[in-house]
Formats: structure tokens, C-alpha cells, sequence
């Protein structure tokens, strides 16, 4: 198992790195120009000047060079400075966002806190409506309860979150008035009444994601149980006169959640991706909203960086996948 | 008697009164909630001319002068305007020299010297800082620190109109000590100083989440102990334009919305909540269209598509300019886009008054009898009855109108194009994506400056009072081309001698008079005259504010928070 992580691990870094040129070049070549958003008073030579600062005036070869360097190189000797105090990095330029004029992870740090609090839960949230769903659903096939279970899910597959969400929105915000409709991206939890009106403001974010989760897992996980339930070795345990309980939670659920727990971690990097959509209905201050953003601002290096994470995220979210298998799994075997 | 003494009595009760709500205590009115539908990017104008970040840093950073609503200007740092009068400025016009106030001190309480505002001429000059406002010191040979409080700024040549550098929210002063490791291409790494400046102005930055939200808190340094009158701010940044007029008119959960260019019946039905006003002023922002005088046909080699090399096969007949300027309803444009926020106008340079050309005429001038007319005259005339307007020589009317993508604009597209198409054009519409169209990249076909369309329609403005620069665009070595790799602001491709004589002699007349003429004749030149410039709305600019917020005066001549400092809470 170990020479196999090894080995997945090392075939990685050159996906990774086909990944980061490939995201490169596209932006590279994308249509748009990093100053359009500045107006059209500032003469002609000046913006020549602005684009020659942010390096545009340099060969492509060049700058995806330096991106390189400054990714791996000078942004982990940051994070080693910040976490011991050392001063490796000093006087080294960091990846610097166009838009913001500011290091690109210093932002991606300032925002991560938010979508994992709300997208996060959502995940967490919604795995855990949906495996019983998915159960109470395989046991008791076509009963009322599978078909209520069988409607939500294709509500939730079916209906899109800025949809579910504005919808929310005008139901529990507007007419009830409930919750708030957009998140205060500056509270601070101190005390149990901050903390409570965290909860609110996360209430309606975290339910349209949640059913939008809860509707592709509870698929999977009935799927997998209608699976094993028909299976011989159900058979062998009800024959030895094991109650119903014992043979659905013990022997069915321990087998068919296997690919259910791969399916889960295979979605985990679309927690750190964010959401967003959902972001932006709610305006939740996440990952989601700033890639959407600095995509429209052109700000080549906050998506490159971006869309890098989310890559890698995804390699190693896979090979713990993979690797999830066989430990839980002992029929599975990579050597 | 004794009603006299009660009288008087009142009077003076009256007065006290007066004098007490004049006579507000620093903070006392708590906390005020702005919303901005772009939010902040950048708190630091010298790296972003992006509106939303000069607005955001007038809080905290302020320049020598300022313009008032009026665009008068007003010494804010400076003790005076200097001027030949009082010899601030320079005899032969080549020097200017501004003296501080007495006892300014920064936010940290180290006292503003000659040296910051020396320093920040050098920050935005250095070589490889790309500075978004260089075009602001242009012409600068140096800046010294005569003494303490002392500035000198002295030109290259004679410069008529010397009140450019430190003047509004573009170029405020930065403190020297803390921007002093941030010269050059190391300015964008000095991300202190570029989210948390230190200012002299009446709030100082407390938290800034980039494009989310800026906190503030009033400057306990602030030169006036009263002021500012709120404690905290809070600025508030994305979601739309509709969004925020609807936070600040129907629900109340903002004080003050910035640039809320909405329907005028949208705005006028969320005002009708009560709960907020709307309020409008006009600056030089002019919606036009612009002219190609030389030839964009695809037909021709790449490298001499609208370039000087092939005149306009029917756009270079000023018969066929004029009378596409006659075919347009102007006033219908208002109505249909603007409403009570757009006006009229033929003008490239509608205000301020001292510049602006009577242009009456031809802003109602409605007449598509007459275009039509001049159509025929210039030997124009449908004769295979197809609706298109055809010469001797077989030049068809047939055009292409480009702008960017934004619903307002396609509305006049498709209004203009009907218009012409009644006296005999053909037009096709094209619009195209902001971030493209004024992105300016040499490489794109779709850019304003490469202009591969016959006629283009936008927006522009100049910043301040002074037209020089704005006017000083339309010479022929600023025509975008090839050789230049598309870049310059002629986009019309204007070149005549006669025009840059005229802008010769203005640009070296000192006195207002003679000024003012010669730059009514170079605008009526671009416009009434010739209409290579096709003025279409004088667009003003709107904001809300809620009814309880005091002291709003909305400033089209510099930042629109110019005078946040005497904001305050109405009693009711």
C-alpha cells in the first residue's frame, strides 16, 4: 500500500504540473485585459506603464517561470516564516494578486474560514441526512417512505441552488423575515447571542447546499445497500436467525458504505472549491465568490493560483479515495 | 416691555440653540453604513483608478486642494490656492509653490511635512511602479521641500493651468515613513500600507476585507475636534446597483448609496417608500458616438484596417457626419436611458460653464428631413430602391456600429440604428464584452482603440475642471496604430494642422478669457462644427442617501466622499 501511495504520489506531480500550464495558457489566451476596469481618463502611456508592472510586458515562458517560482518556492518558505518566525522569505516577491495588490494567499487565507463554515457544514450536514435517507430507503424499497426520499433527492438534483436559494430567500427572509438574507461577512462569535445569529445567517446557504448534497449521496448509498441487500451472505445471516436490525446495521451498512465513504471524499475538494453560486446569492465572502470575481476582473493570478489549489486538492483528494478502498475494503489490493 | 424682554429672551434661547446643533463632539453620532454595488479593491489610488477605490480612500487620504460641488477650488491641506496674485505661482508659469496648514498632524500623530508631499511625487514616478495617476504629475521636473511646509513644483515648460498634482482624490498625500520601502516595482508587495494607510483625513482604516468591506473609525488626530460627527463607518461592497438603491430607499439598512444609475420610474417608485432621497448632479461625463475617419473595411491587409493609410470611403464626407447627427433624437435618448439624471448635449466638454459651448441647437435638433437632404447634396441616393443609400462610385451607406455590452447602450443601438436606417443607412449592431472593449490589449480586434467598425459609442470624462489634456487627444500622433501597437485616445483619427494650432495657442494661454475661447473652438471643432464627435447625453451622476443622513453635497469634481467630515445624523 505504501509503494503504491508512493508511486500515485509521484505520478502527480507531473499531472499537476500539465494542470497548472494548461490552466495557464488558457487564461493566458482568454480574451480580456487585466486594466479594463480602470477608467478611460488614464492616458494611454500610463496604462502601457500599469501593464508593464504587472509583468504583462514579459514573454509567456516567463511568467508562468515565475508563477512556478513563486508557488512553490518563495509561498512555502511564507508559510515555514509564519509558523516559526524565521525570515527565509524576506524581500522575495510572493504571488501578487492584480486586482487587490496584495499576496494571493493572504487573501485565499482571509477567505477560507467562511466556506468552510458554511460550505463545510453543508457537506456535513448533508451527509448526514443523507446516508439514513439512504437506508430507510433500500429496507423499505417502494414504501412511501423510499418515494418521499426519491422525491427530495431529485428535487435537489433537479432544481438548481440559484433557484432553491433566491426562492428561500423570499419565503423565510423577505415574508418571514426568519433570517437574514445576506451574511455578515464582519461578525465576530464571542458570546451566545453572536453565536446564535451566526447560526441564523448560516441557516438558509447551509440548507440549499445541504440538499443539493444530500439528493447525489442518499442515491449512492441506496444504490449500494439495494446492492448488498440481495447478496448471499444477507442470505447466511438471516438463516442463522439474526434480527432484521443486526443484519441491516451491521453486516449491509458496514459493506455498502465502502464506495458511499470514496464518493464522500472525492467530494471534499468541492467544500474548499466553495460554492459558487450559493455564494453569491448569499454574499458569502468565500473561495467561490473570489474565483468568480477575479475572473471578471482578469486577475490572471488569483485564478491561476485558484484553480491550481483546486487541482491538487482533487489529485490528493482521489488517492485518498483510492486508498480509503483498500483499507477498508481487504479484497482490494494494489501490489 | 415685558414682551420685549420675552422676546428677546427667545431670541437668544433661539440662538444657543443654534449654536448647539452646531456644535456637534467628535463620534457622537455613532456609526454610518455607505454601500458601495462595486466593492473596494485597492485602498491606495496610485495602484488602482478603479472610481470605487478613489472614493474609498478620500476618507482617509486627502490632497493639497479640492473642488467643491461647484468646482470651485478649495485649499484643504494647502493654507491658500496659490496664483499669480498672490505669487504661488510662478511669473513665466513654470513654477507653483503650496504652503501647508499649521499643525496637521497623521493618523499615528507625526506632523505632515514638505517631505511627504516630495515623497509622493517620487512614489508615483518611480520607474517600474506603474502608477495609475502619472499622468497627474506630467510636465514635473521636480517637486523640493522648500522648508518644513514649504512645497515647490517646479514644470518643464510653462504651464498655464499648474493646480493638477495633489488636487482631488486622485493624488492625496501619503505619509513618506510609511510608503518609504514601497518605491517602484516593490510597491505592490507593501501590503500594510496598501490596506491600512496612514492618513490625514477624518476616519483611519480599522479592517479591510478586499472586495467585501472597509471599516473605519474616526482619526482621533483629526485637525477639527468636533469632526467627524460619526464614530465608525462601515463601507459595504458588491451585489447591483438596484440592490443598494433598494438598501438605502425601501429598507433603510444603508445611509448612503453610491452610483445608482437605475430607470428613472424604478428610482422615483423606491424613493415613494420615504425612507431616502435621491439625489443627482452633472459633471463631463458624456455618452458619444465616435467617427472613423479612415477605413475599417476587413477587405484591406491587417496592419492598414483604420489606419491613416485609407480614408473613409463616405465617413470622411462631412455632409454624411452631419447628417447622421441630425437623424438622432436626442431628447427621446434621455427619456428612454437617463430620465431627470441625462441631459442633451452636442458637446464634448459640457461644463464646466466657463468651457461650455452653446450647443442648444443641435442637442433639440431633430430634423431628418434636412440629414436626408444632405445626403443628397453630398450625391447620395437610393437608386436601386433597396433603402440604402448609394453614391456615383457604388459607396454604399452601409456601416457597423459597435459599443460594449450593457442594456442602456443596446437600447439607443437599436433606437439610433432604426433612425438611420430611416435616411438611408444600412447598419449592423455589434456589442461587445466590457473587459474586451475597453480592455485595450494590442492583440484583440475589438478594442475602442482599434476601432474596426465604422462608427463606436461610450462614455467618457475628464477628471477636475481642465479640459487641456481631454482636448490635447485629438493630434495626430496620438492616433492609435500599428506602429504604436494601438495605443493613444484619438480614436477618431483626427489629424489636422489647423486643430493643433489652436491647441497650441491654448495650451500656452494663461488668461481665462482667451482660454475659455479657444477651448469652446476646439470643442466646437470636434462637435457642432465637423461632428467627428457625436455628443448624445450629458450623463450626470446619482446617488441616495437615507432622509436622516446630514451634510450630503454630491461632488462630480472630485471624490464623491469628499466632505464626509461634516456628515451627521439629523434629528429625525
Amino acid at each position: 500500500m505504501l509503494a503504491f501511495t508512493i508511486r500515485r504520489l509521484l505520478l502527480a506531480v507531473p499531472t499537476l504540473v500539465v494542470i497548472g500550464l494548461v490552466v495557464f495558457l488558457l487564461l493566458d489566451m482568454a480574451p480580456g485585459d487585466p486594466l479594463a476596469d480602470q477608467p478611460l481618463t488614464i492616458p494611454p502611456e500610463v496604462r502601457e506603464e500599469m501593464r508593464r508592472a504587472l509583468g504583462l510586458d514579459q514573454p509567456s515562458w516567463v511568467r508562468f517561470g515565475l508563477w512556478l517560482y513563486q508557488f512553490f518556492v518563495v509561498e512555502p518558505q511564507v508559510a515555514v516564516d509564519h509558523l516559526f518566525g524565521t525570515s527565509f522569505s524576506e524581500g522575495k516577491a510572493r504571488v501578487i494578486s492584480w486586482q487587490f495588490k496584495q499576496p494571493v494567499m493572504d487573501i485565499i487565507a482571509q477567505r477560507l474560514p467562511q466556506t468552510l463554515w458554511v460550505v463545510g457544514s453543508a457537506y456535513v450536514v448533508g451527509v448526514l441526512i443523507a446516508i439514513p435517507i439512504g437506508i430507510v430507503s433500500a429496507v423499505r424499497q417502494y414504501s412511501v417512505l423510499d418515494q418521499i426520499g426519491t422525491f427530495v433527492s431529485m428535487v435537489g438534483f433537479s432544481v438548481p441552488t440559484f433557484f432553491t436559494g433566491v426562492l428561500l430567500i423570499v419565503v423565510f427572509s423577505v415574508n418571514l423575515g426568519w433570517f437574514p438574507s445576506i451574511y455578515d461577512t464582519q461578525l465576530q462569535v464571542t458570546d451566545w447571542g453572536s453565536f446564535l445569529q451566526q447560526l441564523r445567517q448560516m441557516a438558509l446557504p447551509v440548507f440549499v447546499l445541504a440538499l443539493f448534497n444530500a439528493a447525489q449521496i442518499s442515491r449512492y448509498m441506496r444504490a449500494s445497500m439495494l446492492d448488498n441487500l440481495s447478496q448471499d451472505y444477507v442470505r447466511t445471516a438471516r438463516a442463522k436467525g439474526m434480527d432484521e436490525r443486526t443484519v441491516v446495521l451491521r453486516h449491509v451498512l458496514r459493506n455498502s458504505m465502502i464506495p458511499v465513504v470514496t464518493v464522500i471524499a472525492l467530494g471534499v475538494p468541492s467544500v474548499f472549491g466553495g460554492a459558487i453560486i450559493t455564494e453569491q446569492v448569499f454574499k458569502v465572502n468565500g473561495l467561490g465568490q473570489l474565483l468568480i470575481t477575479a475572473i471578471n476582473a482578469n486577475d490572471l493570478p488569483m485564478v491561476q493560483t485558484l484553480t491550481f489549489i483546486f487541482a491538487v486538492l482533487i489529485v490528493l483528494f482521489n488517492l485518498i479515495a483510492d486508498v480509503l478502498y483498500g483499507v477498508l475494503d481487504p479484497r482490494i489490493r494494489y501490489d | 416691555m415685558r414682551l420685549k424682554a420675552a422676546l428677546l429672551a427667545t431670541a437668544s434661547l433661539a440662538l444657543a440653540g443654534q449654536a448647539l446643533a452646531q456644535a456637534t463632539t467628535r463620534g457622537e453620532d455613532g456609526h454610518l453604513d455607505i454601500l458601495f454595488w462595486q466593492a473596494v479593491s485597492v485602498l491606495n489610488p496610485y495602484l488602482s483608478g478603479g472610481t470605487k477605490d478613489i472614493e474609498a480612500t478620500a476618507l482617509v487620504l486627502e490632497p493639497l486642494a479640492r473642488y467643491d460641488e461647484n468646482a470651485n477650488l478649495l485649499p484643504w491641506l494647502a493654507e491658500e490656492i496659490p496664483s499669480l496674485e498672490n505669487g504661488g505661482v510662478a511669473e513665466d508659469l513654470t513654477a507653483i509653490t503650496w504652503r501647508l496648514k499649521e499643525g496637521i498632524v497623521w493618523a499615528d500623530g507625526t506632523p505632515l511635512t514638505a517631505e511627504d508631499v516630495v515623497f509622493t511625487w517620487r512614489y508615483c514616478t518611480a520607474e517600474g511602479m506603474g502608477c495609475a495617476q502619472e499622468g497627474k504629475f506630467e510636465g514635473i521636473s521636480n517637486v523640493e521641500a522648500v522648508d518644513e511646509r514649504t512645497v515647490r513644483i517646479t514644470f518643464a515648460a510653462p504651464t498655464p493651468f499648474p493646480w493638477v498634482a495633489f488636487v482631488g482624490g486622485q493624488s492625496p498625500i501619503i505619509q513618506a515613513a510609511q510608503f518609504a520601502d514601497c518605491l517602484g516595482a516593490a510597491a505592490a508587495q507593501c501590503t500594510e500600507a496598501n490596506t491600512k494607510p496612514i492618513g490625514t483625513g477624518p476616519f483611519r482604516v480599522t479592517e479591510f476585507l478586499p472586495n467585501d468591506v472597509v471599516s473605519y473609525e474616526a482619526n482621533p488626530e483629526f485637525r477639527d475636534p468636533a469632526k467627524p460627527a460619526f464614530a465608525t463607518v462601515t463601507l459595504k461592497g458588491g451585489g447591483d446597483a438596484a440592490a443598494a438603491a433598494r438598501a438605502v430607499l425601501e429598507t433603510g439598512e444603508f445611509d448612503y448609496g453610491w452610483n445608482l444609475l437605475l430607470a428613472p420610474d424604478v428610482l422615483a417608485s423606491m424613493e415613494a417608500a420615504g425612507n431616502g432621497q435621491v439625489v443627482s448632479a452633472f459633471g463631463t461625463n458624456v455618452e458619444r458616438i465616435e467617427v472613423n475617419l479612415t477605413d475599417p473595411s476587413p477587405d484591406l491587409p491587417e496592419g492598414e484596417r483604420s489606419t491613416l493609410a485609407h480614408p473613409h470611403p463616405f465617413l470622411s464626407i462631412p455632409e454624411v457626419r452631419e447628417a447622421l447627427s441630425l437623424a438622432i433624437d436626442r431628447q427621446t435618448l434621455v427619456e428612454v436611458g437617463y430620465g431627470e439624471t441625462g441631459r442633451p448635449t452636442c458637446n464634448l466638454v459640457p461644463a464646466p460653464e466657463i468651457y461650455k459651448s452653446d450647443d442648444a441647437e443641435c442637442a433639440t435638433g431633430y430634423d431628418p428631413e434636412r440629414a436626408m437632404q444632405l445626403l443628397e447634396q453630398a450625391g447620395f441616393t437610393d437608386a436601386d430602391g433597396d433603402g440604402v443609400r448609394e453614391n456615383a462610385e457604388g459607396v454604399r451607406l452601409s456601416m457597423l456600429y459597435q459599443t460594449s455590452t450593457n442594456p442602456v447602450r443596446q437600447d439607443f443601438q437599436a433606437l439610433i440604428k432604426e433612425w438611420w436606417e430611416e435616411i438611408g443607412f444600412e447598419v449592423e449592431l455589434r456589442n461587445i464584452d466590457a473587459a474586451v472593449y475597453f480592455g485595450g490589449d494590442p492583440a484583440s480586434p475589438d478594442t475602442i482603440e482599434k476601432f474596426y467598425a465604422d462608427v463606436e459609442m461610450y462614455a467618457n470624462t475628464f477628471e477636475g475642471t481642465d479640459p487641456t489634456s481631454y482636448l490635447a487627444a485629438y493630434t495626430c500622433d496620438k492616433i492609435p496604430s500599428p506602429e504604436n501597437n494601438w495605443q493613444g485616445q484619438n480614436m477618431n483619427r483626427v489629424c489636422d494642422p489647423a486643430y493643433e494650432e489652436l491647441l497650441a495657442q491654448f495650451q500656452a494661454t494663461a488668461d481665462q478669457e482667451e482660454r475659455s475661447r479657444l477651448a469652446k473652438a476646439l470643442n466646437a471643432y470636434l462637435t457642432i462644427e465637423n461632428d467627428i464627435i457625436i455628443g448624445l447625453v450629458d450623463r450626470g451622476r446619482v446617488s441616495a442617501h437615507a432622509n436622516s443622513l446630514g451634510g450630503v453635497k454630491l461632488n462630480t469634481w472630485d471624490a464623491e466622499l469628499w466632505n464626509v467630515a461634516d456628515w451627521h445624523r439629523l434629528d429625525n
